[in-house]
């Protein structure tokens, strides 16, 4: 069992929702976005495959034609590029992210790696998070932005020819984009799975969750817990 | 789009449109409002969602869908580099014959006859006697070795030759100061570029691939190649050009796709 001394309900005047109101309506924004722009992509992919043995079946594409897949993916891009620039400022300027994310030590990683693996990760307190969610989000906020960067690289392959030159070229650059897209689909795949398994953790997204002093140091900061 | 009077065209009917048709409606139109459309877009959006069907072609949903990619239209015009040209590639790497694509299959492609062939100029152009396709084979002759890019996500490499459009307004009197340039096809396809685009310097009307006439599939005698457009903007089987102010629709963009369609 972690310090319960994160968490405290006495300090609401000086303190802040786990997950404060900004934060939320910025997920739910990137989640339904995310869907949107996942199910559009995936109708224009079909029209040209990069793998000859992977079709996504008609049910899970968004857009009935073609136009209608381009449509969506080009109407989510700005949602998702504006929500995406306004979240990661807000996870910078608010230090939510050197909190929340930061450091990633690698024993702490394996010891988590091994807890996971033998189902004994603890997630008692939701204001911490281990060394492997830690990981994930990290992961995914990179993912996140390298699907922008590599998508605008398709949009525009010769009036961003600087940004289509990261990716080598145009192919590159789709399996790039694709390949994120994978990454952002297994992520959703886990987060969702464990959040309908900690159901706190889900609840928290839409009531902001315990109340965390404002002034608190960053976990890293204290002493390690001896288990 | 306001219609002003517009210049005599084959492009537009030659009767003005009923202007009495709008102010019946009018009432019905004013309640199709922002606020509605708006409400009715992400109540359908859900919905398509929860449900797993589609409502892509819902009236308001298209009426959102459209406005944003005519917003994308303005931001792609915007970022658009005049001066910025697309890579070029070497001879070895030409495609041969090139891919087709067209809204049919190419069995269903019904060549043209270049002997009584014409192409016919419109609009904003000076000289707008028709061109026979001997005297277009006369015109300075650009050579273009790039890459064409589907809007579907395949390419190739292909070698193209032809007149220079700019260097083909020039000589026939085009008022480059106008807005768009429309194409007209022989299949009924029609297509328009803005005007910055049909300028830049890798645009141009092809009569040749890899240094032969073009084949009928591709688009014999004449067809549209520009470097910075996705590859249904280049037009095949072009029988009529026009230079305008008044925005010409185009196939692709009434069926819902974008018609900036800059790459």
């Amino acid at each position: 069992m972690p310090p319960a001394d994160a968490v405290s309900h006495h300090h609401a005047a000086r303190g802040h929702h786990l997950h404060p109101l900004p934060l939320r309506v910025m997920h739910w924004i990137n989640a339904v976005t995310m869907i949107v722009m996942i199910g559009s992509g995936w109708k224009i992919y079909n029209d040209e495959v990069i793998f000859g043995w992977l079709h996504f079946p008609e049910a899970v594409t968004i857009g009935k034609w073609a136009q209608h897949g381009l449509q969506w993916h080009f109407f989510g891009m700005w949602v998702l590029a504006l929500n995406g620039i306004a979240y990661v400022t807000y996870g910078v300027a608010t230090g939510r992210f050197r909190r929340l994310l930061l450091p990633i030590r690698r024993s702490e990683l394996i010891a988590a790696i091994k807890d996971a693996l033998r189902f004994r990760l603890g997630h008692d307190d939701p204001t911490r998070y281990n060394a492997v969610q830690k990981l994930l989000y990290v992961g995914v906020i990179l993912a996140g932005i390298l699907i922008v960067i590599s998508g605008l690289a398709i949009w525009k392959p010769i009036q961003f020819s600087e940004l289509l030159a990261l990716f080598g070229n145009f192919q590159n650059a789709r399996l790039v984009h694709f390949l994120c897209m994978t990454a952002i689909v297994l992520f959703m795949i886990v987060h969702v799975a464990l959040a309908l398994m900690v159901p706190h953790t889900l609840v928290a997204m839409f009531t902001g969750g315990p109340v965390v002093a404002d002034g608190e140091a960053p976990a890293s900061a204290q002493p390690e817990p001896t288990h | 789009m306001a219609i002003k009077t517009p210049s005599r065209s084959i492009f537009r009917p030659q009767r003005r449109i009923d202007q009495g048709i709008l102010h019946e409606h009018r009432k019905l139109i004013e309640t199709i409002d922002r606020r509605n459309v708006l409400r009715g877009a992400l109540s359908l959006g859900a919905l398509a969602l929860l449900g797993g069907c589609d409502v892509s072609e819902n009236a308001q949903l298209q009426t959102v869908l459209r406005a944003v990619s005519d917003w994308n239209d303005r931001v792609q015009a915007a970022i658009f580099r005049p001066g910025h040209l697309a890579p070029t590639y070497p001879e070895s790497q030409v495609v041969k014959p090139p891919r087709f694509n067209a809204f049919y299959d190419i069995e269903e492609v019904k060549p043209v006859d270049g002997e009584t062939w014409k192409l016919e100029l419109a609009g904003r152009i000076d000289e707008k006697r028709p061109l026979s396709i001997e005297e277009i084979y006369r015109l300075p002759e650009q050579e273009m070795i790039i890459k064409h890019i589907c809007v579907e996500g395949w390419e190739y490499i292909g070698q193209w030759s032809g007149v220079n459009l700019r260097t083909f307004f020039e000589r026939v009197g085009a008022d480059i100061t106008a807005k768009y340039v429309a194409f007209r096809c022989a299949d009924g396809y029609t297509e328009s570029l803005d005007m910055p685009s049909a300028l830049h310097p890798q645009t141009m009307l092809a009569t040749k691939y890899a240094r032969e006439p073009i084949t009928d599939p591709f688009g014999f005698p004449l067809r549209l190649r520009t470097a910075t457009k996705l590859g249904f903007k280049n037009a095949k089987w072009v029988t009529a050009i026009e230079v305008t102010n008044d925005f010409p629709d185009t196939y692709y963009r009434k069926e819902g796709f974008n018609w900036f369609a800059g790459i």
